[in-house]
């Protein structure tokens, strides 16, 4: 198990196999992670919401500079049209953050490492937002694709070019998020075998490289949660206020 | 848009490898389909449930605590303001009344120069007054003096001399005799003796 880097990615099944119809819905790793990854933000956000004292405690500043971390996001990309949206992005953020950093300690399962979570994560936005903005601007918001500016003729390129860009959102927006991740542990993975089989004389080397790793892993977790969020809010964005 | 159709490449790319090598134990787990749908419950589940203690439990505690803590600091600062103003017209009465006094204290002093000087004025016309009068009187006596002196002198002169006269001659001589020739005398030398 350990020689295989992708084996990391594997999703077993904890417990009894549960079946609703024709559908496998086992508990396995993956839900277990999951759990965690919820269960500890909603343990860190009721720790900090719990006290109303003006100064706060470090849990209490650790839950409201999220807060306003979020807020402020959501605020310099989208606007304040985008106020409703606010706990959606907020649990968005969170849960791929947490989701990440969990799968920084050693022996655990990334959960956002597995495409099928990040695409139903990235469909439900994509779905979502596209929803938004035909009931914000009915069909007006196919004006999304007719960017302002263009000449005529280049406008039947630039519309293919625009719905094919748009369609491809869910698709990148997951890709990015799995693939930094899978290649991330792989590539971790993959120095931490060199270490074991080049040994005591020559795993030095990508000993402190994977020392090097880890950190920037621990960079890219966090990188790619904001770039996850912040990408919905400027989603959300074309779909509040119709700039083309 | 390359970085997006690249990432669509790669995205497609996935499920030839998946076509590929999905005979093989050793491909990408993700790209086995066996636990999909399981993950996908999970998901929508541990997510939702998140989102919706969060959204309506959490969340707006959270802004609330920040709401309030921004309405006390902006309370506490409002009453800061109103106290420096307090303060600042505590001062500007405290500078008015420093400076009347000042204009006060002046003026008092300036009064009580100006009748100092007064009384030293009036004073000293008075000792004037006086020193003046006694110096008329003091001449006075002096001219009394004056004029009673040849006088006397002449008085003198005619008894030592007629004393003399007794004393050198034996004679009782005639003192009118004597009297005419001092008068005499002293009427040629008066303006000798005396100056006048």
């Amino acid at each position: 198990m350990a020689a295989n880097p992708m084996s990391q990615f594997d999703v077993y099944r904890i417990g009894p196999e549960i079946k609703v119809g024709a559908f496998d819905i086992s508990f396995t790793n993956a839900s277990l992670f999951m759990i965690l990854s919820t269960l500890s933000i909603l343990l860190i956000f009721n720790l900090g919401s719990k006290k109303k004292s003006i100064l706060p405690n470090k849990i209490q500043l650790l839950a409201e500079l999220s807060y306003t971390f979020v807020s402020k996001m959501i605020n310099d990309t989208a606007g304040s049209k985008a106020k409703p949206y606010f706990a959606f992005i907020f649990s968005l953020f969170m849960f791929v953050l947490f989701c990440n950093m969990f799968g920084m300690i050693p022996y655990t399962f990334t959960v956002t490492s597995h495409i099928i979570v990040t695409f139903v994560l990235a469909a439900f936005i994509f779905i979502g937002v596209t929803v938004i903005g035909f009931i914000k601007h009915g069909f007006g918001y196919l004006k999304l694709f007719v960017p302002s500016g263009v000449p005529a003729v280049l406008l039947p390129l630039i519309v293919v070019i625009e719905i094919i860009s748009y369609l491809s959102r869910p698709i990148s927006l997951s890709v990015r998020l799995f693939a930094n991740m899978m290649a991330g542990h792989t590539m971790m993975k993959v120095f931490g075998g060199f270490v074991i089989s080049l040994g005591i004389v020559g795993g030095w080397l990508p000993l402190s490289f994977s020392v090097a790793l880890t950190g920037l892993e621990i960079l890219v977790a966090f990188l790619q949660a904001y770039v996850f969020a912040i990408l919905t809010c400027i989603y959300l964005n074309d779909a509040l206020n119709l700039h083309h | 848009m390359v970085k997006k159709t690249y990432f669509q490449l790669i995205f497609f790319s996935f499920f030839f490898i998946k076509e590929t090598f999905a005979a093989e134990s050793g491909g990408m787990p993700q790209l086995n389909p066996e636990f999909w749908i399981s993950q996908i419950f999970w998901l929508v589940l541990t997510f939702g449930i998140m989102y919706l203690v969060l959204s309506k439990l959490i969340l707006p505690k959270i802004s609330n605590n920040l709401e309030s803590r921004k309405s006390q600091i902006l309370e506490n600062i409002e009453a800061a303001e109103t106290q420096r103003e307090d303060s600042d017209a505590k001062l500007k009465e405290y500078d008015e009344i420093i400076s009347k006094s000042k204009l006060q204290a002046n003026s008092i002093f300036n009064q009580a120069r100006e009748k100092a000087l007064k009384d030293i004025g009036a004073k000293r016309e008075v000792l004037d007054k006086q020193i003046d009068n006694e110096i008329a009187e003091a001449e006075k006596e002096i001219d009394v003096l004056r004029k009673n002196a040849p006088d006397k002198i002449n008085k003198i002169a005619i008894e030592t001399s007629s004393e003399l006269l007794q004393k050198l001659i034996g004679a009782e001589v005639n003192n009118s005799s004597i009297s005419a020739i001092v008068d005499d005398l002293s009427k040629r030398n008066g303006d000798k003796y005396y100056g006048n």
